[in-house]
Formats: C-alpha cells, sequence, structure tokens
C-alpha cells in the first residue's frame, strides 16, 4: 500500500482519476442544467480566489484556499446574475465580462508580487500533474502527495452531497419549478453546486490547471449523456470515462513525452468524439442505421400498395411485374430490384414467373397504410 | 501631455499603439455582431481553440512566423467552431455544453502540442508563451502589417455585407425569407470572430481573448440603438482599451499586457453601464425616482380632491398634518412639486395650527383626471412605500 502511494505514476493517474470523477459528477449536473460556459467562468476566476487567499495566508492550497476559491466561484456567479439582472446585457455577455475581469486581476497581482514563488499565472492555467508527487504530507504513516489528499478529500465532499441530495438535484434540473414548488429551495442547491464546483476548481487546479479543469467538468458527462437517458448511468459512465482517460492519457503522455494533464483532457476528448459518432441510441452511426431501415421499411410499404391497388385487377398482369416498377414509383431500375430482393428475403411477396404476388404478411403491410385501424392487429411486416 | 509625446516619440511604443488601435477597432467593429447575435461566449471557445493552431503553426513554419501562427490559430478556431456547430446540431448536446467541449478539447490539445514543441524546440519555445496572456512588447513593426491586412479584411467584410448583415443579425427568418444566403453569413460571421481573436493573439493571449470581444460591444451598446453607431463607439473604446493596457505593459514593470487591457475594457464597460444617458443605470435610477415622486404627488393631489368633495366645497383647506398621517411620511415636499405646477395653493390658517392646503382651480380639473381608486388606495400604497 505504502509502496503503491508513494510511486509516482500511480500518484499522477490517481489525481488525475479523482479529479476526473469529482468533475464529472458535479459536471454531469452542470451540463443537464445549461452551466457549462458558467464553469468555465469560475474556473478562471478562482484564480482571483487563490492569489488573494495566498497573499492573505501564503497557502497555495489546504482548507482556506478551497473556501476562499468556494467564495469566488460564489461571487462570480453573483456578479454574473447582478450583471443580467440589471438587462443591459445577455447572459452570455455578462459572462464574458465578468470572469476575463476576475482573472486579470488575479494574473496582474502575481506578475507583481509573485515573480519567485511556485505559483505563477503558467501552472495555474495548465497545471504540472507530474509534479504532484513534489509535495508530501504523512497520513497514517503513509506519504501521500499533497494534491492527491486534497482532491481526495474534494471528491469525497462532492460525493456525498450528489449521494444525500440527489432526489432534490434530480428535481432542481429537470424541474426547477416543482422543486420550488414542493419547497427544495433549487436556488440554495445551486449555489452550493456551483459552490463546490469552485473548491473542487482549486483543489484540481495544482495538478491540471483551470482550463483544463473544465475538460474534466464538461467532456466526460457530455459523453455519457450521448450513451444514456438514465441519471444515475450517466455519472456512473461520466466517472468511468473519466478514469479511463486518466490512465490512457498518462500512458499517452509518457510514450510521446507530452504534457499528461493535457493528454488527459484531450483522451476524454477522444470518448466524446466515440460516443458521438458510435453511441447506441443518439450516435451518428445509430441515428444514420436507423434512417435507412426507415427508409427501407418505407420502400417495401411502397411496393406492398402498389402491389396490392393492382392486385385482382385485368391490369395486374403488366403492372404487377419488376420492369412496371421503373415507370410506377421512379425507382431505377437497380432500386427496384433491390426492393423486391428484400421483400421477398422479409416474405411481404411471391414471385410467380415475372409476376409479383402479394403475400399475406404484405397485404397485412399495406392495408395498415391503406386503412389505418381496420387492418387487424398491427404487424412489424414492413420492417 | 507631454509625456504622452515622448513615450509615442518611443519606437517600441509607437508600435505597441498602432497594434492596439489596430486591435481595438477590429475586435470592436466584428464583436458588435457577435454580442448582439447572443454569441459572446463562442469568441471564448474560439480564443481558447486557437492554441493548438499557434503550436501546429510554430511546427510547421520551424519557427516563431506570425503569419504562420496566426494562419494555424484561425484555422484550429475555425475548426473548433464547425465542432460545436456540430455537436448542436447532431447530437443532443445544448449549445452552452458543446461550447464547453469544444473550448477545453481544443484547449488541452494546444496544452498538449505546447509540450510537444516545447520538447523539440528548446529555446525556440520562448515565443510561444506569451500567446496565453499577451505581450505588447513582443510585437514588431513587421507584424503591423500583418494586423492591418486582416483589419482591412474585417472592415472591408463589414463595409461590403452591412445591409445582409444586419439583416441576419436582427432577424435570421426575415433574412431568409429575403433569400440572403443566412448559413454562409452565420459562416462569415464566426469567421469574423475568428478573425479578431486571431489578431489579439499577440496583444492579449487566448485566455482573456474574448473579453476583447465583447467588453467594447457591450459598452457600446448601452449609449446608442443603432447599429451604425454601436460598430464604431465599439471600434472606439476597443482601440482606447488597448492602447491604454497596451501602454502601460509596454513601459515595462512585467505586467502582462492582455490583463492590462481587460481591466481598461472592464473600466470602460462600468462607465457605460453608470452614465450611459438613456440606458445608463444612473439615469434609469434618477428616471424611476422621478416618476415615482410624480406618481406620489398625484396621489396627494386625488386626496385633496376627494376631501374637498366630500366636504362639499371646493375650496376646502387640508392640513398638511392630516396628509402626512394619511400617507404615513411627510408630504412636504410633493406638495412643494404641485405648488410650482400650480396645481394646489398655501391658504391661511391660524397660528396654532400647521400648514393648509387647498386645490387651485386647475389642481381640481388636473385630480379629476387621476383614476378615481388612486385617491382612494393612496394610503394604503403610501404606508407601504
Amino acid at each position: 500500500m505504502s509502496a503503491l502511494l508513494t510511486s509516482i505514476p500511480f500518484a499522477i493517474v490517481a489525481t488525475g482519476a479523482l479529479v476526473g470523477v469529482a468533475g464529472s459528477l458535479l459536471g454531469t449536473f452542470l451540463i443537464l442544467r445549461g452551466d457549462a460556459m458558467l464553469t468555465d467562468a469560475i474556473s478562471h476566476s478562482i484564480l482571483f480566489g487563490i492569489v488573494i487567499v495566498w497573499m492573505l495566508t501564503g497557502q497555495t492550497s489546504g482548507p482556506v484556499q478551497i473556501v476562499g476559491a468556494a467564495l469566488t466561484g460564489l461571487l462570480t456567479v453573483v456578479a454574473t446574475e447582478a450583471l443580467t439582472r440589471t438587462r443591459r446585457m445577455a447572459g452570455d455577455a455578462a459572462i464574458g465580462l465578468v470572469f476575463p475581469a476576475l482573472f486579470s486581476v488575479g494574473v496582474l497581482l502575481l506578475n507583481v508580487y509573485a515573480r519567485d514563488v511556485h505559483i505563477d499565472a503558467h501552472t495555474v492555467l495548465l497545471g504540472e500533474i507530474g509534479f504532484v508527487w513534489l509535495d508530501v504530507v504523512t497520513v497514517l504513516g503513509v506519504q501521500v502527495p499533497d494534491a492527491l489528499l486534497w482532491m481526495a478529500v474534494v471528491a469525497l465532499v462532492d460525493l456525498t452531497f450528489v449521494v444525500v441530495a440527489y432526489k432534490e438535484l434530480k428535481l432542481a434540473t429537470f424541474d426547477a419549478g416543482l422543486a420550488a414548488a414542493l419547497g427544495f429551495t433549487p436556488a440554495v442547491l445551486s449555489y452550493l453546486l456551483l459552490g463546490l464546483t469552485s473548491a473542487t476548481a482549486v483543489a484540481a487546479f495544482d495538478a491540471v490547471g483551470v482550463v483544463l479543469f473544465l475538460a474534466f467538468v464538461v467532456v466526460p458527462p457530455s459523453a455519457a449523456y450521448l450513451l444514456t437517458d438514465r441519471l444515475w448511468r450517466i455519472l456512473a459512465y461520466a466517472s468511468g470515462i473519466a478514469v479511463a482517460s486518466s490512465v490512457i492519457g498518462y500512458l499517452l503522455a509518457v510514450a510521446w513525452d507530452v504534457s499528461i494533464g493535457g493528454m488527459m483532457a484531450v483522451v476524454t476528448g477522444a470518448f466524446l468524439a466515440a460516443a458521438f459518432l458510435l453511441g447506441p441510441r443518439y450516435g451518428l452511426v445509430a441515428q444514420e442505421l436507423r434512417r435507412r431501415g426507415q427508409r427501407e421499411a418505407n420502400e417495401n410499404r411502397a411496393l406492398a400498395v402498389h402491389l396490392h391497388h393492382h392486385e385482382g385487377t385485368p391490369e395486374a398482369g403488366e403492372e404487377n411485374v419488376l420492369s412496371a416498377l421503373h415507370g410506377h414509383l421512379s425507382w431505377r431500375d437497380a432500386k427496384a430490384r433491390e426492393v423486391v430482393a428484400r421483400s421477398l428475403d422479409a416474405g411481404l411477396i411471391e414471385r410467380h414467373g415475372e409476376r409479383l404476388i402479394l403475400t399475406e404478411k404484405g397485404r397485412a403491410s399495406a392495408r395498415e397504410i391503406l386503412e389505418p385501424g381496420r387492418g387487424g392487429p398491427a404487424t412489424e411486416a414492413g420492417r | 501631455m507631454d509625456a504622452i509625446v515622448t513615450l509615442l516619440g518611443d519606437y517600441t511604443l509607437r508600435t505597441v499603439a498602432l497594434g492596439a488601435i489596430l486591435l481595438g477597432v477590429t475586435s470592436g467593429a466584428l464583436g458588435s455582431f457577435a454580442v448582439l447575435r447572443k454569441q459572446s461566449l463562442l469568441g471564448d471557445t474560439l480564443s481558447h481553440a486557437a492554441l493548438p493552431g499557434i503550436a501546429l503553426g510554430f511546427l510547421v513554419a520551424g519557427g516563431r512566423s506570425l503569419s504562420a501562427v496566426l494562419a494555424g490559430a484561425l484555422a484550429t478556431g475555425v475548426l473548433a467552431a464547425l465542432t460545436m456547430l456540430l455537436l448542436v446540431r447532431r447530437s443532443r448536446l445544448k449549445t452552452d455544453a458543446s461550447l464547453g467541449v469544444a473550448l477545453s478539447v481544443y484547449f488541452a490539445a494546444g496544452v498538449v502540442l505546447l509540450s510537444f514543441v516545447q520538447g523539440r524546440a528548446g529555446a525556440g519555445q520562448a515565443g510561444l508563451e506569451t500567446f496565453l496572456f499577451g505581450q505588447a512588447a513582443a510585437i514588431l513593426r513587421s507584424d503591423l502589417w500583418i494586423m492591418a491586412a486582416v483589419t482591412a479584411l474585417s472592415v472591408a467584410l463589414v463595409v461590403a455585407g452591412w445591409k445582409e448583415l444586419k439583416a441576419a443579425t436582427f432577424d435570421p427568418v426575415f433574412a431568409a425569407s429575403l433569400g440572403l444566403p443566412t448559413a454562409f453569413l452565420d459562416a462569415v460571421m464566426t469567421a469574423m470572430i475568428a478573425l479578431a481573436v486571431v489578431l489579439g493573439l499577440q496583444m492579449v493571449g487566448v485566455v482573456l481573448m474574448s473579453a476583447m470581444i465583447v467588453a467594447p460591444a457591450v459598452a457600446a451598446r448601452q449609449w446608442t440603438e443603432r447599429l451604425g453607431t454601436m460598430v464604431v463607439l465599439a471600434s472606439t473604446f476597443g482601440a482606447v482599451g488597448g492602447v491604454i493596457g497596451a501602454l502601460i505593459s509596454a513601459t515595462g514593470r512585467g505586467l502582462a499586457t492582455g490583463p492590462l487591457i481587460v481591466l481598461s475594457l472592464t473600466v470602460i464597460v462600468a462607465v457605460s453601464l453608470a452614465f450611459a444617458p438613456n440606458r445608463g443605470l444612473v439615469a434609469a435610477a434618477v428616471r424611476r425616482a422621478r416618476s415615482g415622486r410624480a406618481l406620489r404627488a398625484r396621489q396627494v393631489l386625488a386626496t385633496m380632491d376627494r376631501l374637498a368633495r366630500e366636504h362639499g366645497h371646493p375650496d376646502y383647506a387640508t392640513e398638511q398634518g392630516m396628509l402626512d398621517t394619511y400617507f404615513g411620511t411627510s408630504t412636504a415636499g410633493l406638495l412643494r412639486d404641485l405648488e410650482e405646477r400650480g396645481w394646489v395653493r398655501r391658504v391661511e390658517h391660524r397660528p396654532e395650527e400647521g400648514v393648509h392646503w387647498a386645490l387651485s382651480e386647475a389642481g381640481a380639473v388636473e385630480a379629476s383626471r387621476v383614476p378615481t381608486d388612486a385617491g382612494r388606495d393612496a394610503g394604503r400604497h403610501a404606508g407601504r412605500r
């Protein structure tokens, strides 16, 4: 155990994974509420809080920093809301004004006061997850990296919050009006959520920096949201994606000798791209397949209706043949052959010499369209 | 004044000031459209997404060639915008989450590429770090030509497409009904934001560039209701904020330029929000106080009118103390307002009694215009104030 905790790769991957899990737990609610860019604003502005607390106490991490950042995050939210309430600008413009101002003050204070200290704008922005093992504390006789310890504490608080307030969060996220009517005060919940987001951001900034933190908050839940509809599954999938991204990101970063935190965030992006393309229900491929399935079913139906229309009439001999489809349904010959072959396979029609004859199943599928509600039990024949 | 002349006499500072003006004009003008179209945060995404382009441009050109870096930034910025659009159109993610995803993933890719460049290029990478927060002093005279070209291109775009851009900004449905190519115009305006971002990379840096697009436009919006005026004002504000920030930064002390420009612009926004003539918060507060006072004066007038009618003669003198009690607050100021307008007059009263007031004829006419409920409810409403 002790050996594991002091192993550098473990410390790095574990820190990344904890940032990702904590971020995903909160981020799931944030993206569902439409607060992704507010999170971006918060994660930038906490630089202001970090610098102020550092100037007052000389600490760059620990509980004071975490509380200070939570307050800065709330300041950002309150200032943004106040500006929006003046109705002199849209909400997104207010966000775009508040965080650059706070971030600028933070950077300038660093420029002036922090020349020789290990806290600098570059670190705050990008993080140095590779160096998490430099600062260690001893807990229960085991040396644990500082950042890992605080990240674990914050992640635990986040987890407790989500578990305890799960029902309320769910309600406030999907139906704020009802939540308010039931007396759940969604505003308080919302401030708690955003305050915890800020606290998590400051615990994470040492490791991944403020901008990459946004990736860990927004991207895994977004990817999970493309995979499933159930809230607890989004939380679980997002956490899983975050952990996997930390491991894969670390390995790739070491292999290519590039930024570890950056690579972890890029891998979350790869997961999102995969979910976007290959997601079971909402993925592009699944959408395309579904669309094609529908088109094919429609073509089968059109053929069945055509055959049904001429069935038993004198001209059936010349209409209900493959060669007539070109003129009547304006299908190219290749397509007509394709549809006929598919309908034969599906048992909708049979071929008698040149003639195409509807089966009972095919007739039912035609009637479903021609006489909706009378065609007997609905069939899946067309599909 | 002398100090400014001396400052501008300095070759470097003149370069920096010119660069800041070019940047301010472009981002102010192009930002106006972004803010009006509620795309303020698109600028944030595009500017963060410029980072991988910067590193790529550096890798391709094999050095800190500004045009390669800018071309790379423009390319990845536009790519990020397309990614974001693709996510909005073809996935169930909302605009907000899509912006966040594009921003953070592209930026992360930028961080990775930057570390890759740092690993290879050794000392050459020093120039790249400045693109994070901007460094005005790093701008060369030759860079100004590129910046001027981008500015000219943006101004030409805005002037040439003025009517179309205006229609697509304020009423996209109307623009589409006129047969304007709205999708193309959307693309043009997104490209314009990307252009502004690219221009600001050296001076403001990728992290804060979004403020350069949002702030001048928001400030300008407070002063006018006309698009043309807004664009010109935003350009001016952008140039002023840019020059102030850039000059403070360039005079030494090692302060990053981007934050200084952003804070200058923040001050301009705050002043505009507070003091703009019509939309300004101070003007609005004054208006609100005035109309509240006028309304309360009417209520006093209506109350006096009711008293007069209930006592059956139009010259009935109402004691000020009674009105005070009735309204739960001093009515002296309101009565003075009414007196100034000639609607009430002071009447003689015995020395041991308080001041009395009566309606004038004009006052009686005015009181009859006040909705009848106003007099009756006056006491309750006044009490609540």
